[in-house]
């Protein structure tokens, strides 16, 4: 960052106040504080300084100034007995010298806004600010400012097309809350002006909206009752937008900044009158605090004894304040770095407005106080003490709660950017670029990647609580299985890194409270607190986990609920809660036998419970193709990998960054629906899904599947930038659900797809060769006539030596089962008896 | 000669007011001046030289990796003091200082305010006792030129005439010469393994990565270029040191009265101010002039990239094919006469991760030596690997030191400060797991995760540092061999089952005969090979593209369940890191011996997978 050099003496003016260095602004000090050297002044609390003039025409700027005081602190107006409450966010400055620039300063040129008319022109002291222009400016913003655009949440529910703040204020009025929110960007498109005084002067200009709002307030309703004068909280000041760049010229200067709360401090009470009683007469007396001193009073004004004045605490004013430290939320940082992290304060009623852990906006003033000095010691640190003295509080991920997508006032893009991405989606083949984007160092495997690619933009949120559904989960899930070695976990470490809030956990290290939520005790507070897992800290992201086979059943059985529901309900220690977990899963699992076992089903080859596999969109089989033109392609690939320069690399993919930013903007603002023809593609897949099953006697696709390719249809919309699920889009989800359905629910024996693999765990083949062969044996039995009693060996080779196709003992003992279920016979050891 | 330009520049910024370059100008007399042949080496080191022989602001140099970046502070660029006699303004510069003179004037409108950013560092942790030693002497042949006490002095002139008549002959053994340096470094901070609770200073926990390590720890107060460090940066930093004593008074004289009126004096806890403002005498502060990153810290090679380092390269270049020969006969010797392991373990400690395709590193090498004898075998082998690489660390992987070991950098949001973990180290450091020390036994939860760090480390070449509300990765380049029984429970990029040809009796006596028989020239030369072996770059021929191609399409012909892509992965690594035409061939040919080693070791096993 740029150190700012000693400014030279003399130097010309600048033209505005927000260009010079704020040791250029820096207030003088009224001389009676001369004999507090060591009083902790803040330049911000200073008051008055001749600061944007080139003072250097003065001997001292103090001297020929008339101050005429604007008592900052009340608005008498109409306010009809409104207490008016103390703004310790802004510091104690409540009583602003003005300065008559026209008679003192004529060689002011540039110093003061171009809108200076002739004759009088008072100004608040070390800055531009006129009062009584202010004040007018920003009434005028308050009645004629209309934003038709606006899509805040805290607009909701006032009419866009009548003034937007005195719809507020009419709020105020019925709620009582005598808190009026601005937002800075809407001060700025309707005065610029106005908005520079606000960001440059915010100690002076705050005060001023007050008065203003209060007598516009108390003129339209003079009969509401409030708690206190209304104050204004300004957010939103385009100014600072990440604590890196804060930097020593925003010093003093209101700004808006992003972070995450690590740590709040119990409630510091600030004395902000002290009241004193005289131990002789009693008499009592008041005085404000003074830049955080309080300058006792040596001598009873009543009885006059000096050094009688005790001060009585109970009977002083304090305000609440709170130390709050926030770190720089980790999409902000330059990689390689520690976040910074930054103190700052807040007062009365933002007190324990956040909790660690929140992700908040800041709009506050950024303050530097010296280090006080020791006056036994000659030499003093020489560095500034920072903080912001918070106004207002924005969280951002306040929404979650409502289960909305939290993610549009997170991400902001520019302009040119969104351009980018849309002539990027408005290519024809936009699909199969970004799908070769994704993890280019992983050779191939096209569909695995489109899939993955269609979970990363995931379908369309829709809601059915109405209708007694709840939600319908909009996130794909996928599994890939396959041989080790194919580039699974790699594939997994990519979408963990390309994505904002993933989660990268293994099977085999993981248990199930480590992947849902546990309770424990805090080290600090002693309190039980809720300690939340991968899947819920992937909400609305993508959890990975490998090694998914390795995983215990109890862990497993977790998923269940997360994968269709998509909530995590806890009943631990007392806490019984249900969390939202709108995560979509990508699992990686490798076969029971290390090799993948061609001649079995999936589920053999994984022994995953169906149960679980069912709520899997897609599953992937990574197979070795064992074919030399994949293999010598394959190698080809490699070697490129390790021998290519970054450039050609980069050259041929498109960047990790611009991915990124395009799957985050579809996410936020693409909401695909169905057209017509798109539901009627859908329905005729289904039914022909349910057709190609039926004429077999087997179930091929169940209504789980139906919602599985309508997901897939939209994320394909949303991959095109289309607000519209078109028939294009349901040929593919129903290309890539043909084809993860071909890989894994082929049925090894009859080479038929067969849903029910999934579905139930057994192809229908199976089951239907399972009834022969026990029918086979009962008619074996029935023909030996009345045995009551056989060997189970002998039973074994009889069946044997008579069918036609080989029996395995399994097949033996399961045929034997299903006729112990039927009640025909029972199995002691190794003797069969019939009953 | 470099206190005084320091004094000249830093003081009364007021004289040269007129000239607002001067900053510019301080950083590029310095680069100047430093950039001279052998210029650098006139500089002392803090950490050869105990601190309390350093001059307070005077010109120093610390070899150090950032184990932690505060946050930015401001402070009085420039300021304006009132003499309380004369009543003169004064204006002075407070860059490359920690305190102002008296009398500030705080109103003076002339006040500059500007930024700077701390930085705690360590040295680098697991720096070898032979490179401290050697670049200690190479220092100490200085010493007249800085002001420090000569008594000091006389042992390394001893030492050094030691080194310069008989340079045949042999030294003792290394760790010897390490504990008696360790003697000399009287700055050495007690780490909380090491000393007892009693100690007055106990209570400061230098932070360094890893347990019982010794020497300055530096708080670096940055002014230019803040974006282009990083944690874990290793950096020879060249700066003014500052001990003033007043840093610390500061700390501890705290009126209670005061704090409810100045409360920014309370938002400090107790350990945040311990963590960042220690007493100056056992953490001093050094004001960065320049910093030069470290591409290795072998003493034995010239570390800037200059033509001097140039003409050193190629004049090596000549007799490297020579030195590499005999290195790997060494390390046969040392590996029992098992040619191939030496072969693996010559091509493991000159890999390093040369780039990264989206999150997959190319380059590393993570080699499993599996089958080693115990009975202290892996100990004394860690102590050969020990000689030769300049930055290393043996990591016992016993079940206590897994569980109760913090190897993951954490956050600490009360002290605000990142406590350091054991996998916190510089770039290719050679980290050795000795697996063999493993016993029966359970994890707890600490334990797993520390194995989990691990496996992510050998596969991603990262370690995810816990910042308590997320998780951050930071990409890493270390060198993990592991010695195990068996099959190493880590994964690894190459398992070689060693197979030692010989049994010496008593394999202690072996290996120390082993070791002495070298004369140290020769292990310089070993040193100097494998690091800049590290550095040079790898190229591919068409024919050769061609030929990999081929090959790999034949040996799947032969057998497709056995080599894979991750075997052609493995074989690309190790053609790049032999690095010569015909490496393709030779990476085919060692990982053919493996591979049936592989086998026969499986089959006579029987159930290992």
């Amino acid at each position: 960052m740029s150190s700012p050099t000693s400014t030279p003496v003399g130097s010309k003016p600048s033209s505005d106040g927000l260009a010079s260095p704020p040791s250029q602004r820096r207030r003088g000090q009224d001389s009676s504080n001369g004999d507090l050297p060591a009083m902790p002044t803040s330049p911000a609390t200073d008051i008055a300084s001749p600061a944007v003039h080139d003072t250097s025409l003065f001997s001292s700027p103090r001297r020929s100034v008339l101050p005429s005081e604007v008592d900052m602190s009340s608005p008498l107006i109409g306010v009809r007995g409104t207490p008016v409450r103390q703004r310790p966010d802004l510091g104690s400055a409540r009583k602003a010298p003005q300065v008559d620039l026209h008679t003192e300063l004529p060689s002011a040129d540039g110093a003061v806004a171009s809108e200076q008319a002739a004759g009088q022109k008072l100004v608040i002291w070390g800055t531009d600010v006129n009062v009584g222009t202010c004040k007018e400016k920003f009434q005028r913003f308050l009645q004629r400012f209309i934003d038709p655009t606006s899509n805040e949440d805290e607009n909701a529910g006032l009419d866009l097309n009548e003034p937007l703040y005195m719809q507020k204020l009419e709020e105020i009025s019925v709620i009582g809350d005598p808190v009026l929110n601005v937002n800075c960007s809407h001060v700025q498109s309707f005065d610029a002006d106005l908005y520079r005084q606000l960001i440059s002067y915010p100690q002076e200009v705050i005060p001023t909206f007050d008065m203003a709002v209060n007598e516009l307030f108390f003129e339209r309703f003079p009969d509401s009752i409030l708690e206190h004068q209304i104050q204004v909280r300004p957010y939103n000041a385009l100014k600072t937008r990440n604590m890196r760049s804060l930097n020593p010229e925003d010093i003093d200067q209101m700004i808006t900044i992003s972070g995450m709360v690590i740590r709040t401090s119990q409630l510091i009470p600030e004395m902000q009158e002290a009241f004193f009683q005289c131990q002789v007469c009693a008499f009592s007396t008041r005085v404000e605090v003074d830049r955080g001193r309080i300058a006792e009073p040596a001598v009873c004004r009543n009885c006059n004894t000096t050094h009688s004045l005790a001060l009585i605490h109970n009977r002083s004013a304090f305000s609440d304040k709170q130390m709050i430290k926030v770190q720089e939320s980790p999409d902000d940082m330059p990689a390689g770095q520690t976040p910074h992290t930054t103190i700052v304060y807040a007062h009365n009623d933002l007190v324990d407005k956040v909790q660690p852990g929140d992700r908040i906006n800041i709009t506050g003033i950024y303050r530097a106080v010296p280090m006080r000095e020791n006056p036994r010691q000659s030499t003093v640190k020489s560095v500034y003490k920072t903080h912001i003295d918070v106004i207002h509080f924005r969280k951002t991920d306040e929404k979650r709660l409502h289960g909305l997508d939290e993610d549009s006032d997170q991400k902001l893009f520019t302009e040119e950017r969104v351009q980018t991405l849309k002539e990027l989606a408005a290519k024809p083949d936009v699909y199969e670029r970004l799908s070769s984007a994704l993890a280019p160092s992983i050779y191939e495997q096209e569909d695995i990647k489109k899939g993955i690619l269609l979970q990363l933009f995931g379908g369309t949120r829709k809601d059915f609580s109405q209708t007694g559904r709840g939600n319908f989960r909009a996130e794909v899930n996928i599994l890939l299985c396959g041989d080790p070695g194919t580039s699974k976990s790699q594939l997994l470490q990519y979408v963990f890194n390309l994505v904002p809030r993933g989660q990268y956990t293994s099977g085999k290290g993981s248990s199930a409270v480590g992947l849902t939520a546990y309770v424990m005790k805090d080290p600090e507070t002693k309190q039980l607190v809720l300690q939340t897992g991968a899947l819920v800290l992937s909400d609305n992201g993508i959890c990975c986990i490998d090694e998914f086979d390795k995983m215990s059943d109890s862990t497993r059985s977790v998923l269940h609920e997360v994968m269709e529901q998509q909530t995590i309900s806890i009943a631990k220690a007392g806490i019984i809660c249900q969390l939202n977990a709108r995560t979509s899963v990508l699992a990686a699992a490798n076969p029971v036998e290390s090799q993948w076992n061609p001649k079995k089903t999936t589920i053999e080859n994984i022994q995953l419970p169906h149960t679980l596999l069912s709520r899997f969109d897609l599953i992937f089989l990574m197979l070795d193709p064992q074919d030399e033109a994949y293999d010598r392609r394959l190698a080809h690939h490699l070697v490129a990998l390790y021998y290519q320069s970054e450039e050609q690399i980069e050259e041929e993919f498109l960047d990790m960054a611009v991915l990124k930013d395009y799957i985050a903007y579809a996410r936020t603002y693409i909401n695909p629906r169905l057209n017509e023809e798109a539901s009627q593609a859908l329905i005729e897949a289904y039914v022909d899904m349910r057709k190609i099953g039926s004429g077999r006697g087997m179930v091929s696709a169940y209504p789980r599947q139906l919602e599985s390719l309508i997901r897939l249809a939209e994320a394909h919309a949303k991959v095109r930038f289309s607000d519209k699920v078109e028939t294009v889009d349901v040929e593919e989800a129903k290309r890539l659900h043909r084809e993860a359905l071909k890989q894994s629910a082929t049925d090894p024996r009859t080479g038929f797809v067969d849903i029910s693999i999934l579905t139930t765990g057994m192809s229908a083949t199976a089951r239907k060769r399972k009834e022969e062969v026990a029918q086979a044996l009962k008619k074996m039995i029935q023909s030996r006539g009345k045995t009551p009693a056989m060997k189970y060996q002998q039973l074994f080779d009889d069946l044997r030596g008579q069918s036609k196709a080989a029996i395995t003992k399994d097949m033996f003992e399961e045929a034997l089962r299903a006729l112990a279920d039927e009640d025909y016979l029972t199995v002691t050891g190794k003797t069969v008896r019939l009953l | 000669m470099r206190m005084w330009f320091v004094c000249r520049f830093c003081c009364p910024a007021a004289q040269s007011n007129s000239n607002p370059e001067w900053e510019a100008k301080v950083l590029e007399y310095f680069k100047g001046q430093l950039k001279e042949k052998e210029s650098h080496s006139w500089v002392p080191s803090l950490n050869d030289v105990p601190l309390h022989y350093l001059k307070p602001n005077s010109l120093v140099k610390f070899r150090c990796l950032v184990q932690d970046m505060f946050d930015p502070e401001f402070y009085m660029g420039v300021y304006e003091t009132v003499d309380p006699s004369t009543k003169a303004n004064v204006l002075r510069c407070g860059k490359y200082k920690d305190v102002t003179e008296c009398g500030v004037d705080l109103n003076s409108r002339n006040t500059v305010t500007a930024e700077r950013q701390t930085f705690y560092c360590v040295p680098i942790p697991g720096e070898s006792p032979w490179a401290k030693e050697i670049s200690f002497l190479s220092a100490a042949r200085v010493v007249p030129s800085t002001s420090y006490v000569p008594s000091r002095q006389k042992r390394s002139y001893e030492e050094d005439d030691d080194m310069d008549t008989q340079p045949q002959k042999q030294r003792e053994p290394h760790t010897g010469g390490g504990t008696k340096w360790c003697h000399r470094q009287e700055t050495e901070a007690p780490s909380s393994q090491t000393t007892a609770p009693s100690d007055c200073s106990s209570h400061l926990d230098l932070n360094f990565p890893l347990p019982g390590e010794r020497g300055p720890a530096c708080l670096v107060k940055v002014y230019e270029g803040l974006d282009s460090f990083k944690l874990n940066d290793t950096l020879e930093i060249y700066g003014i040191l500052s001990v003033n004593p007043v840093l610390t008074v500061l700390g501890e004289e705290k009126d209670p009265s005061l704090l409810l009126l100045n409360p920014t004096e309370s938002m400090e806890t107790p350990e945040e101010q311990r963590a960042h403002d220690p007493p100056a005498s056992l953490v001093p502060r050094l004001h960065m002039l320049y910093a030069r990153p470290l591409q290795h810290n072998n003493p034995l090679l010239p570390s800037a990239p200059t033509e001097d380092q140039s003409a050193f390269v190629s004049s090596f270049l000549v007799e490297m094919a020579s030195v590499r020969a005999e290195l790997l006969a060494y390390l046969t010797h040392v590996l029992l006469g098992d040619g191939l392991a030496a072969e693996y373990l010559l091509l493991h400690l000159i890999s390093n991760v040369y780039t990264r395709r989206d999150v997959l590193p190319l380059g590393k090498f993570t080699l499993n030596l599996s089958g080693c004898p115990l009975n202290s075998y892996t100990e004394r082998l860690y102590q050969i690997v020990q000689q030769l690489v300049p930055c290393s660390y043996r990591l016992s992987m016993s079940l206590h030191t897994m569980n109760s070991m913090r190897l993951v950098p954490k956050k600490d949001y009360v002290a605000n400060r990142l406590v350091s973990g054991a996998l916190q180290l510089a770039r290719n450091t050679s980290l050795f797991l000795d697996e063999t020390q493993l016993e029966q036994g359970q994890l707890d939860s600490s334990g797993v995760r520390n194995i989990t760090a691990l496996g992510n480390l050998i596969s991603w070449q990262k370690v995810d540092y816990d910042f308590s509300y997320h998780q951050m990765e930071f990409p890493c380049n270390i060198n993990v061999l592991v010695t195990s029984e068996g099959r190493s429970l880590l994964p690894s990029d190459c398992q070689v089952p060693l197979q030692p040809q010989v049994t010496p009796p008593n394999m202690e006596e072996y290996l120390t005969t082993i070791h002495m028989a070298q004369f140290t020239s020769q292990i310089n030369k070993f040193r100097v090979y494998l690091s800049l072996a590290r550095t040079l770059d790898y190229s591919i021929s068409d024919e050769v593209t061609k030929a990999v191609e081929d090959d790999f399409v034949d040996m799947r012909k032969d057998d497709p369940q056995s080599v894979t892509a991750e075997d052609l992965h493995r074989m690309l690594v190790v053609a790049s890191i032999t690095c010569s035409s015909n490496g393709w061939m030779r990476a085919k040919h060692i990982d053919m011996l493996r591979r049936s080693r592989t086998e026969q070791q499986k089959s006579l096993n029987g159930n290992e997978p």
